[in-house]
């Protein structure tokens, strides 16, 4: 049939075409190192992509004002994935073979990190992910680190402080949909049962819902010590308002995910009590994070959340990175990355371990009178 | 046993409180389907809009009634919400469904489809896409239960769900006025059997049907203001899953029909509150859906739907 | 001419054949595009067939692409070591897993299509939707499909060769059928149910089958995607993404394989385009950040598109008929 016909035809000069086509020649950028940067700007992921972005950018224009490094200024592209599988993959591709990065920020999604990851191995570019907590991330290769804590880490620090403030009987509410707080409340449970704790009732929700009502209603039945949630602050928020309304009075605990600018303001009082392991809190009076959050407030109008904090992290590191090593070459640079030690990060001192994760101190903030409060630093 | 009835009594609040709600946008999406044969997918994002209208405009309408939450101001936010989305309603009629009239049903809902997406993203544009915190526009307490009552004092209700409940019901019974007893109503209804003929009785069928948006749109508003008093975390993209929900309950009380869409509200609630609190909240969705086939399988036109009647 | 369309299939499958290691080498963002051309052109193709030829508006094609990743990957991951390392071994497990996850789409097809029998229009389209969420509710509970997770570490074995070699097979197929007396009885239920009844087409056959085919070929897309991209994840398969196919099929003109053929690898270029108009600094920024919000695009693109040719590229006048 014509048809059939023309289609073959069509793909194979399509295809014939490809082969000679190269991508546009390296544009005329001897002057700048090409930076890449993936994330949700658009879609259900949005919130967290946005903010990790913002974070990255100040980062990059910081560097740049500065002089930039190796004498160059630091060009960061960055592509948004629309929060849709399949997407991560194609960017990384077209970051790498066409605008020739020479390494890639992102993501905080694990799922969309795990997708670009191999590609990014393949191709020797290094890549460090700001918040993609699942250990299989950096599992895939060598060339890709994170600058956040592991889910095993958080899990356990969390589970160890419930137990110290004598929270014997937690109740789990678990966001199915992330990654993060799957893995987060994984270990959570693991380390609370080896230590003699008990998990009473576990119960799930996903992002984006906003009725919590049901899963609260069932574990207050459980009459649990605690409640132990880790998820994002838009759930957790609306979550702590809905058990106070039903009359739960004990404390609820938290990740690093809870950290964000409406948390307290929709949860009002209702967190009052409650505690969160995280490795930054815009209200830490430690100077390099104050400095941080103007600087945040003066380009964007608002306070960083921890996302935020991380992309900036992730890029300075990464700059921090280019200049120890002198070179934007794949091998020295991954090399160098790997070397990063006591780097003061804003979300804490952090040194990249053998596996490419971050060690770095977790703080546990406690929540009084609709504030943060420093309660302790645990060491990994 | 005791706890166990107390926990299924508060499972059975919780369901109908959020069932109200979308028992409050599944009107909209019926009476729109009732008159006009076509589901409005855009429907979710006006509920959406209408919250973010009470965040914009909830401040300054409050000021007016003497700045903190207070029952007139929250009414006065929700009608200026409802007037707002009445009008956004509207709007979408006249420019993206009133050419298509003629055109086959699938067309319209495509296009339907595209105003969806087209206002939730451009909400995410304009908004940003983080979520936002609702002002109080009342204070949200708990209903004390007289501890006369026994245990049944232990059972927490706000405010908030009973005004949810309330305001449904109230607007339910005017809906279901405006629809059988008005003129405008019987219009409505002459449009929905017969669109040529109510044309050849003389009905101005642009009016009616706009009437017929304005009204199901300002609905919308009035959940999305309602939801956000009892969730107060709103973001662009609360309308998609809403709206969905909505609107199978709308199908599953049998689109068209007007208590219809109440009862598929409270029971689309009701399923959802008793899966999560007692089988496993990830397959609350897949089960929703899963009555709904059911219920399609054994009556294909809805719970209390009539049957259509096909013209050969 | 039943002849002469073997010959051409044959033709083409060959000359991808041909092509494939010399496409391989082409820079991989092209590439990248390429192959999800083809996969497109499978999975609109496909639905073209139920929504366009046989007019039953499904809205739920993700689920069933998602079948058939899900299925072919669990088997490549599961079983592909049993066949041993060689390129034969690995290339039989690889289109074995392949048919498999085309085939587990089909049976979710036949599930779907049965209760389809009874329903019409926008009732059919919302039982479509639900079992797109309950296929994906079904894997997002299944921990050795890797939950919520996503499920990863596939070896890409999808070339452009098999990519083109399935697109090619499948509109061969959809043609075939749409040419034969197939074709008569799923244009008939599509242009009135009633009348075709009355004249004694089994309305059911046509429906069930038009359903059954739509799946597969959807399953074969979604198992070429999950070895493509090597991490697939349930969210990956969610309503928009049967919006995305849909969009496809009404762009490319409902009852035109051409047509969904065109508009499968226009759509599928056009985000890529506007990423680079999104670059573009001669532009004004507002345009670029319009630009950069491919959504609000696409869904302008979709209302103009419906208001202005609802029958989109290439499809029939049958679109257009105003109604009596």
């Amino acid at each position: 049939m014509k048809l059939t016909l023309a289609l073959g035809l069509g793909l194979l000069t399509l295809g014939f075409a490809g082969c000679n086509k190269s991508g546009p020649a390296a544009e005329d950028d001897a002057g700048v190192i090409k930076v890449g940067e993936f994330a949700s700007l658009t879609g259900g992921s949005a919130s967290f992509g946005q903010s990790s972005h913002k974070g990255t950018v100040l980062a990059i224009e910081e560097i740049n004002a500065a002089g930039g490094v190796l004498e160059k200024k630091l060009k960061l592209i960055t592509e948004d994935d629309q929060s849709t599988a399949g997407q991560p993959a194609t960017i990384a591709r077209k970051l790498i073979s066409q605008d020739k990065i020479v390494a890639l920020l992102g993501e905080v999604a694990s799922s969309k990190s795990l997708e670009a990851a191999p590609i990014c191995q393949q191709n020797k570019i290094p890549m460090i992910s700001p918040a993609s907590t699942n250990p299989k991330v950096t599992e895939v290769g060598d060339y890709i680190f994170r600058v956040c804590f592991i889910d095993p880490f958080q899990g356990t620090v969390m589970a160890k402080f419930a137990l110290s403030k004598g929270y014997k009987k937690v109740a789990v509410l678990t966001d199915v949909k992330q990654d993060y707080a799957v893995g987060l409340a994984e270990f959570f449970k693991k380390h609370l049962v080896e230590a003699g704790g008990e998990v009473v009732r576990e119960q799930k929700y996903s992002t984006g819902d906003k009725d919590f009502k049901p899963q609260l209603t069932s574990l207050k039945a459980a009459e649990p010590d605690a409640i132990f949630i880790p998820g994002y602050y838009a759930e957790v928020s609306l979550i702590a308002k809905q058990a106070k309304m039903l009359g739960i009075t004990v404390p609820l605990l938290g990740g690093d995910g809870w950290v964000g600018d409406s948390l307290i303001k929709v949860a009002g009082d209702a967190l009052n009590g409650s505690f969160l392991s995280c490795h930054f809190s815009s209200d830490d009076q430690d100077p390099v994070v104050q400095e941080f959050v103007t600087k945040f407030k003066a380009k964007y109008g608002e306070v960083p959340d921890d996302m935020a904090a991380l992309g900036y992290d992730s890029a300075m590191i990464l700059a921090e990175a280019i200049k120890r090593a002198g070179t934007t070459d794949g091998e020295k640079l991954r090399d160098a990355i790997a070397a990063t030690k006591d780097h003061k990060g804003v979300t804490g001192v952090i040194t990249l371990d053998a596996q490419r994760n971050a060690t770095k101190p977790a703080v546990i903030l406690g929540i009084v009178d609709q504030k943060f409060q420093f309660i302790e630093k645990v060491a990994p | 046993m005791a706890d166990q009835l107390l926990e299924l009594l508060q499972q059975i609040i919780n369901g109908l409180s959020q069932g109200s709600i979308y028992a409050l946008i599944a009107l909209g999406y019926t009476m729109v389907f009732g008159v006009l044969r076509f589901i409005n997918f855009a429907h979710g994002d006006v509920f959406m809009l209408g919250a973010f209208a009470g965040f914009y405009l909830g401040p300054k309408t409050l000021k007016i009634f003497g700045g903190g939450p207070s029952y007139a101001g929250a009414i006065a936010v929700l009608f200026v919400a409802m007037a707002l989305c009445a009008v956004i309603g509207m709007v979408i009629e006249r420019l993206c469904y009133k050419p298509l009239r003629d055109r086959p049903k699938l067309t319209v809902l495509i296009t339907a489809i595209g105003v969806s997406l087209f206002l939730s993203n451009g909400g995410q544009f304009v908004f940003g896409a983080e979520p936002k915190s609702f002002p109080e526009i009342i204070t949200d307490r708990l209903i004390a239960i007289p501890p006369a009552w026994g245990r049944i004092s232990e059972l927490t209700i706000t405010i908030s769900q009973v005004l949810v409940i309330g305001v449904t019901l109230v607007l339910l019974f005017v809906l279901t006025y405006i629809v059988m007893k008005t003129k405008l109503g019987m219009a409505m209804r002459a449009l929905s059997f017969n669109p040529v003929a109510a044309q050849l009785m003389g009905i101005n069928i642009n009016v009616v049907i706009s009437f017929t948006f304005g009204l199901g749109s300002a609905l919308a508003g009035a959940a999305g203001i309602l939801t956000s008093i009892q969730q107060p975390s709103i973001d662009p993209l609360m309308g998609v899953n809403a709206g969905l929900k909505a609107f199978v309950a709308a199908v599953l009380g049998g689109i068209g029909n007007i208590p219809g869409a109440a009862l598929g509200g409270i029971l689309i609630g009701l399923t959802e509150a008793l899966v999560v609190g007692y089988v496993n909240p990830t397959y609350r969705d897949p089960i929703v859906f899963g009555v709904l086939i059911l219920v399609l399988l054994v009556k294909p036109t809805g719970l209390l739907g009539a049957s259509e009647r096909e013209k050969v | 001419m039943f002849e002469k369309s073997k010959i051409i299939l044959f033709v083409v499958i060959v000359a991808c054949g041909v092509a494939s290691p010399y496409v391989s080498g082409i820079n991989p963002y092209y590439y990248d595009i390429l192959i999800s051309i083809g996969i497109n052109i499978i999975l609109a193709a496909g639905l073209n067939l139920v929504n366009g030829y046989t007019g039953q508006f499904s809205l739920g094609h993700a689920g069933f692409m998602a079948a058939g990743a899900y299925a072919s990957a669990w088997l490549s991951l599961r079983f592909g070591y049993e066949f041993g390392t060689s390129v034969w071994a690995t290339t039989t497990a690889f289109v074995l897993a392949l048919l498999a996850g085309g085939i587990v789409a089909a049976v979710a097809g036949l599930l779907v299509g049965v209760p389809s029998l009874r329903l019409k229009g926008d009732y059919l389209a919302i039982v479509t939707l639900g079992f797109n969420e309950i296929i994906k509710g079904v894997i997002q509970n299944a921990e050795p499909l890797g939950a919520q997770r996503g499920l990863g570490g596939m070896v890409q074995h999808t070339t452009f060769f098999w990519t083109f070699a399935f697109a090619a097979l499948t509109v061969y197929v959809v043609l075939s059928l749409v040419h034969s007396t197939y074709g008569r009885g799923f244009m008939a239920v599509r242009d009135d149910e009633i009348a075709a009844e009355a004249m004694g087409i089994n309305t059911t056959k046509y429906k069930v089958l038009a359903f059954v085919l739509g799946a597969f070929f959807a399953g074969i897309a979604g198992g070429l995607y999950a070895h493509f991209k090597q991490f697939i994840h349930p969210e990956g398969f969610n309503f928009m993404k049967s919006v995305d196919v849909v969009v496809m099929v009404i762009l490319g003109g409902m009852g035109s394989t051409l047509g969904v053929c065109v508009a499968a690898a226009l759509l599928t270029i056009l985000p890529e385009v506007l990423r680079y108009v999104a670059r573009i600094d001669a532009l004004p920024e507002w345009l670029r950040s319009i630009a950069e919000n491919r959504m609000i695009l696409y869904s302008l693109l979709l209302i103009i598109l419906m208001l202005t040719r609802p029958q989109g590229l290439f499809g029939s006048g049958a679109w257009k008929k105003k109604k009596a």
